[in-house]
């Protein structure tokens, strides 16, 4: 088992969780995640390494309340437990050589986007923040991503914050403004890497993105998680989960993320009903 | 001595039928009764020259055991079982005895060999049914030298019971959450009860065997960590299988096409047929082709037949002669009612607006000339095209070996296709204390011949650690 040390909401439908587990805060690197079951009955699901901490021996994840497992998740109190967390897995980001990025966080990909971003910063790199939330509530870690970019661009889909429009807008501003990115870093929903690996390919600007695939056991074995990248079939989990995402096939990899949605509404639906006694 | 049993048939072992069992996931082969081990054993000639103990990658001394089971000795039997083989019960089952003791037998030179799996299955089963402990030992002393394992398939848990029995404190670390490898997440639980491999399983541990999940060497901890600060004075790799192999053919990466591992994973690890009782989804629908010839397709198969697939299929390119699969495990499965396609390659997967599996096109084939493994190669008939309606693939045609650990052990040798390079005698690597075996040297193979690697690695780790 492995002990929540502590818990937090950063807002309504996101949670912060670090865990205690010494080895995978000691093996950590950005980029990597970890494969975790809540319980004895659960499914095996990575969730990205948002921060480790090798002198404290935890491991901290953030995830968006989505689906039947992230809402079990969620109920687990601090000092409650996980049955299992395995990691660290996958290739550590490769930021080597950098001089200027730009990091693009949507949705979920936000809390994903900090660590990338923290990790930059580290290596001396400039580094633009553009993230983008429905409305203002939404908005999380934004003190955090000020503090380890250069200049960041909070947008909202309904212009509660002033700044309306998808991040992709905020992003062709900067490009067509003349802004040179060495590297730009996508992570969130697979729409919005697509769209953004649309605009960058325009300007040519290599840009990174992070593939957060089905999985099982996240070593390589099930071949769950693969996906087409430049015509080669690649492994998301041993090969990834960053790729160029100008060579990553999209509209299948988005095919592939809707294979078991009809499984997930029932599973939605069978453990509702368990929660209100059977009533439906 | 009892009068020998000259019937030139086995005595048959009771199964569930084939309309039952195919709606369940309990075993389907329930076991000798004490009067069936006892005729049974009784067929055994106990031949002086023992030929079945070599056909043995355990060398298990089979006459030996046999004759206690004629005499009704069955705790003894299993104690002569158990100083050879660690996870008896297992073998009993999953073993392709036909091919190894069994086809060493004299009795199957006119007639049917010993059932010898079977007797080994009863006298491993009446052992723990009498809640008898596991084989006693000069367990680890304090201060023993400490080995580690790396994967609790059935390479790593006989190389560390044989460890244990010669007194070292042996630690296995296991990438997933539950020990037991392939016996666990790919043999379906109608063939190999996963009680059975708990049961095995607690009997090393009470050896002093230190099994620990959720750590994958070479990402959690290195090999040369393991070596380095964590103190062992020697590795043995058994990762086992890795990624699995696809065709290459168009529409693979469609919904509803599965890789065996996967396929068998949520079944028999995650237990998606219970979805949603328990979490993890598998996806179905009616009817599912299984393209490959060999255990791992006949399991997924059966699987699928028992996970609510109506028609299941299996594609093979050879013939029914060369399906490399049991013959036990064919029958069964056609037994149960999966449809036989063979000198047939799918050459595509075609799929719905929304990206799900809707049909196979496959593609007649004749058999040509011999290739170079000796089976006839199989060749395209011309014209001969026609499409299977499926809503589910899965690819059984293998694995490469897992890369983890190659590519995170500098200065450690593999083979072009990926395995381990270790000596086929002793599974020594080309760095000293570091050995291997299993299917992550040899590429897919049987239970059997991973454990025999991993015994013979303990012998090799003993005398290496001597030495130091």
């Amino acid at each position: 088992m492995y002990t929540i040390v502590a818990k937090r909401e950063l807002n309504a439908a996101t949670v912060m969780m670090e865990f205690e587990a010494p080895l995978i805060a000691r093996a950590a690197r950005p980029g990597q995640f970890v494969v975790l079951r809540v319980d004895e009955r659960g499914e095996r699901v990575p969730f990205t390494i948002a921060g480790y901490d090798s002198g404290a021996g935890s491991v901290t994840i953030i995830f968006q309340i989505a689906g039947h497992t992230t809402r079990k998740l969620a109920q687990v109190p601090q000092g409650g437990a996980v049955a299992d967390i395995v990691g660290p897995l996958g290739l550590a980001s490769e930021f080597g050589g950098l001089r200027r990025a730009a990091v693009i966080g949507g949705g979920l990909g936000i809390a994903i986007a900090y660590p990338q971003a923290r990790a930059l910063h580290e290596l001396g790199v400039e580094t633009d923040v553009i993230v983008g939330f429905r409305t203002r509530e939404l908005a999380i870690l934004c003190e955090e991503l000020e503090a380890v970019s250069s200049e960041l661009t909070v947008m909202t889909d309904d212009g509660s914050n002033g700044n309306r429009g998808f991040v992709t807008a905020a992003l062709e501003r900067k490009l067509a403004a003349g802004e040179r990115y060495d590297a730009v870093v996508a992570i969130g929903p697979l729409p919005m890497m697509k769209a953004v690996c649309d605009l960058t390919r325009g300007y040519g600007v290599r840009t990174i993105v992070s593939m957060n695939s089905v999985m099982i056991d996240g070593t390589g074995m099930c071949g769950c998680c693969r996906l087409t990248v430049g015509g080669e079939r690649k492994f998301a989990c041993v090969d990834g989960p960053d790729f160029d995402g100008h060579l990553v096939d999209f509209d299948e990899a988005m095919a592939r993320s809707r294979m078991f949605r009809e499984e997930e509404r029932i599973s939605a639906q069978a453990h509702e009903c368990n929660l209100t006694g059977g009533a439906r | 001595m009892a009068e020998k049993n000259m019937s030139p048939k086995k005595t048959p072992m009771p199964e569930q039928v084939p309309g039952v069992r195919v709606r369940n996931f309990n075993e389907v082969a329930l076991g000798y009764t004490p009067e069936q081990a006892l005729e049974e054993a009784r067929r055994c000639l106990g031949c002086k020259a023992e030929p079945c103990v070599g056909g043995c990658p355990v060398g298990v001394r089979i006459p030996k055991f046999i004759s206690r089971v004629a005499e009704g000795d069955f705790a003894g039997a299993a104690d002569i079982v158990a100083q050879a083989n660690a996870l008896p019960a297992v073998c009993g089952r999953v073993c392709p005895q036909e091919t190894q003791c069994e086809m060493e037998c004299l009795r199957g030179k006119k007639g049917d060999s010993v059932a010898i799996g079977r007797l080994e299955r009863f006298v491993a089963d009446t052992r723990a049914q009498a809640g008898a402990p596991g084989a006693t030992v000069a367990s680890g002393a304090r201060g023993a030298r400490r080995v580690s394992v790396v994967g609790a398939g059935p390479s790593g848990l006989t190389c560390a019971g044989e460890l244990a029995k010669r007194g070292y404190a042996v630690t296995v670390f296991e990438a997933l959450h539950t020990p037991g490898g392939v016996l666990v997440y790919g043999i379906p639980e109608f063939r190999l009860p996963k009680e059975i491999v708990r049961r095995e399983i607690a009997g090393l541990r009470e050896l002093g065997v230190e099994i620990i999940t959720n750590v994958v060497v070479g990402k959690t901890l290195s090999l040369d960590c393991l070596l380095g600060e964590e103190g062992y004075s020697a590795v043995y790799i058994a990762s086992g299988a890795g990624l699995p192999k696809f065709q290459g053919i168009p529409g693979e990466n469609l919904n509803g096409v599965y890789s065996a591992n996967e396929f068998l994973t949520r079944i028999n690890l995650m237990r998606a047929h219970e979805f949603p009782k328990f979490d993890t989804p598998l996806r179905l629908g009616g009817a599912a082709a299984v393209v490959g010839g060999g255990n791992v397709a006949m399991d997924a198969a059966r699987c699928a037949l028992r996970a609510g697939a109506r028609r299941v299929y299996i594609v093979y390119r050879r013939g029914e002669a060369e399906l490399p699969a049991r013959l036990e495990e064919i029958h069964h499965a056609r037994e149960e009612g999966v449809v036989f396609k063979f000198l047939t390659v799918p050459t595509r997967i075609d799929g719905d607006e929304s990206g799900f599996v809707r049909s196979v096109e496959c593609q007649e084939m004749e058999l040509g000339e011999p290739d170079e493994s000796g089976r006839r190669r199989p060749v395209a008939k011309p014209g001969s095209t026609y499409t299977l309606e499926v809503s589910a693939v899965v690819v059984a045609i293998g694995n490469t070996p897992n890369p983890l650990i190659v590519s995170s052990t500098p200065g450690l040798n593999s083979e072009p296709w990926g395995g381990i390079t270790a000596d086929s005698e002793t599974g020594a690597t080309n760095r000293p204390g570091v050995y291997a075996g299993g299917d992550a040297v040899t590429g897919a193979a049987t239970v059997i011949q991973a454990m025999g690697a991993g015994k013979a690695a303990a012998a090799a780790i003993d005398e290496y650690i001597k030495r130091l």
